[in-house]
């Protein structure tokens, strides 16, 4: 598969990441759109299907969030990840959803539960929780509140 | 006067307001912004056709549906933040609960990853075609329930009951195996909770004898009904570009005319050695990718599946034998730790593909994180782009051909 070249043709600074499968490659987040775009053009990889949006928040020392992209390309049964690293104060990224619609619902699920922006997003909306809930859950620092409602939160 | 007493000394936990909906889910569109023939219809999280607690937001211009917006959340259970604070092998009784009528399937994926993620690559054969026969025999009942509900929907009463009555066979089957009707837990990491009752195999082969012609009655009663067909041939038409950009995935993106199928591309577990067809839409009723389509490949499905069954049990009674010193829990780790690692894994499940992402980091017992790639999360979300410009009762025919589980959607 070429599709390292053609990530490292868009973005020179895209780097491998160990221990990982399927292979998953770091990008600039600024340069994200234009690899997916051409991931998804190129006759060599044609990764048609954006299978998963992961995001993963490191910690409150590490200071760092990711998102992961599961990429599958079906006429060449071949996987690749895509992994953008934000910093943990104001994670803000550029959404694929012009690229593959199938981005829409998953990056709001990513927003919900870690307060990752997905700048230019057609419909960034809380989705699996109350739109008046507090805090997004799955950050590890995350506390839930007392009372949501006057209903007891914590059991 | 006692009754009033202990009345007002139980603490009120909630009280009613009106305003609470408007805040907790809103509406995406107000009724300021509309044109003045359009208006809002409410359907769900209380209806008998949203399949569980889905509510859709209708806009629409007298019968004719301008825009639906899907509210979910309402089964919403934790899922991830459960599976980070629990070790690898309790999160599978939450697994189960997520598509709670294929947990096998769900069981045998996630199983897969952590395997995958700890090397454990020498499960013996056995125990991988009890996994494969159990899975295909969920996914059965996952299809009957997914066909007769969709009967269901659109008014057809009696199919309904006759797919819950054979989907009974299999749950009672599988209750023998485990103890459990629907939430199993039974396929565990390096092998299984334990090896298949006597008898299970022949009773394998005689509910399959039995249900062949069952199918075929109800293929017959529903699928090739001239109403039936009336009612979803030509409607909620997915095309192919669409449907894949979308990333609809299973019988989905196979009712529009792709063969694509995880068993087969992957070839995870058994599947290599067992030959069974894939079938796809092929537009016999109307357009290739229509609701007849969705709901006919489930049925061949069903076909396929019983194919594959009776080669797990010619396997399991000849080559791959119940012996007196077989263990099915011989590999199951007593510390599972993995070492540092990303890993996605992702298996065929009757609605799509199911996905887990891990990260473990070498350090704790429970994941660093796991994400369940819910299969019915995004199916569901290519339903605004299906449902543009149908009347309200076709809407109700998409929601159904879609098959999906608020469980999962929700996780």
């Amino acid at each position: 598969m070429e599709f390292l070249n053609i990530i490292l043709e868009s973005d020179p600074s895209a780097a491998v990441v160990p221990n990982s499968t399927p292979q998953t490659i770091a990008v600039d987040p600024k340069k994200l759109i234009t690899v997916a775009e051409n991931l998804l053009r190129s006759s060599q990889t044609y990764f048609d299907q954006l299978s998963c949006v992961t995001g993963i928040d490191n910690g409150v020392e590490a200071k760092t969030m990711e998102v992961i992209y599961h990429l599958y390309s079906i006429p060449y049964n071949f996987s690749v990840a895509l992994k953008v690293i934000l910093p943990r104060e104001n994670p803000v990224v550029p959404t694929l959803s012009s690229v593959w619609k199938s981005a829409n619902w998953m990056e709001r699920e990513t927003f919900d539960m870690y307060g990752i922006v997905f700048e230019g997003h057609p419909d960034l909306r809380r989705i699996l929780m109350p739109a008046d809930w507090d805090g997004y859950p799955l950050r590890k620092d995350y506390k839930e509140q007392e009372k949501y409602r006057e209903i007891q939160v914590k059991y | 006067m006692a009754l009033h007493k202990t009345v007002t000394q139980n603490k009120v936990q909630y009280r009613f307001n009106p305003d609470n909906l408007e805040a907790s889910e809103p509406n995406k569109f107000r009724e300021g912004d509309l044109r003045s023939e359009e208006m809002i219809i409410n359907v769900g999280p209380q209806h008998p056709s949203t399949h569980g607690v889905l509510r859709l937001e209708v806009i629409s211009d007298g019968e004719i549906i301008k825009d639906v917006v899907p509210h979910i959340g309402y089964l919403h259970r934790c899922f991830e933040k459960h599976a980070e604070n629990l070790p690898y092998n309790q999160v599978i009784p939450f697994v189960d609960r997520m598509d709670y009528v294929a947990s096998m399937n769900s069981e045998h994926a996630y199983v897969m990853g952590v395997e995958k993620m700890l090397g454990i690559t020498n499960i013996p054969k056995r125990i991988e075609y009890i996994r494969v026969l159990v899975a295909e025999l969920n996914r059965i009942a996952s299809h009957l329930i997914a066909v007769g509900t969709y009967g269901l929907d659109i008014g057809a009463f009696t199919p309904m009951f006759w797919a819950m009555r054979d989907r009974e066979h299999i749950l009672r089957m599988l209750e023998w195996t485990c103890g459990a009707r629907m939430l199993y837990n039974y396929i565990w990491i390096g092998g299984l909770y334990y090896d298949l009752p006597v008898g299970f195999e022949e009773k394998c082969t005689e509910f399959i004898s039995y249900f062949k012609p069952k199918l075929k009655e109800l293929e017959q009663l529903l699928v090739d009904n001239k109403i039936f067909i009336d009612r979803t041939a030509n409607v909620g038409v997915l095309p192919l570009d669409l449907a894949i950009n979308c990333g609809a995935t299973g019988p989905m993106l196979r009712a529009s005319g792709l063969r694509v199928d995880l068993r087969r591309t992957d070839g995870y577990s058994a599947y290599p050695e067992l030959d069974f067809e894939i079938p796809i839409g092929e537009g016999k009723m109307g357009t290739v990718g229509d609701c007849w389509d969705r709901t006919w490949v489930r049925v061949r499905e069903i076909t396929e599946s019983m194919k594959i069954i009776e080669q797990c049990v010619a396997k399991l009674t000849g080559e791959h034998k119940r012996t007196r010193d077989f263990d099915p829990q011989a590999l199951v780790p007593k510390k599972i730790r993995p070492v540092a690692q990303d890993l996605y894994v992702r298996a065929e499940n009757p609605k799509g593909e199911l996905g887990f992402f891990f990260r473990a980091d070498g350090r704790n017992d429970v994941p660093f994180r796991c994400k369940a790639r819910s299969c019915c999360f995004v199916n569901l979300s290519i339903l605004p782009e299906l449902s543009k410009g149908v009347l309200i009762a076709d809407l109700i025919a998409i929601v159904g051909s879609l098959d999906i589980v608020l469980g999962e959607v929700d996780r």
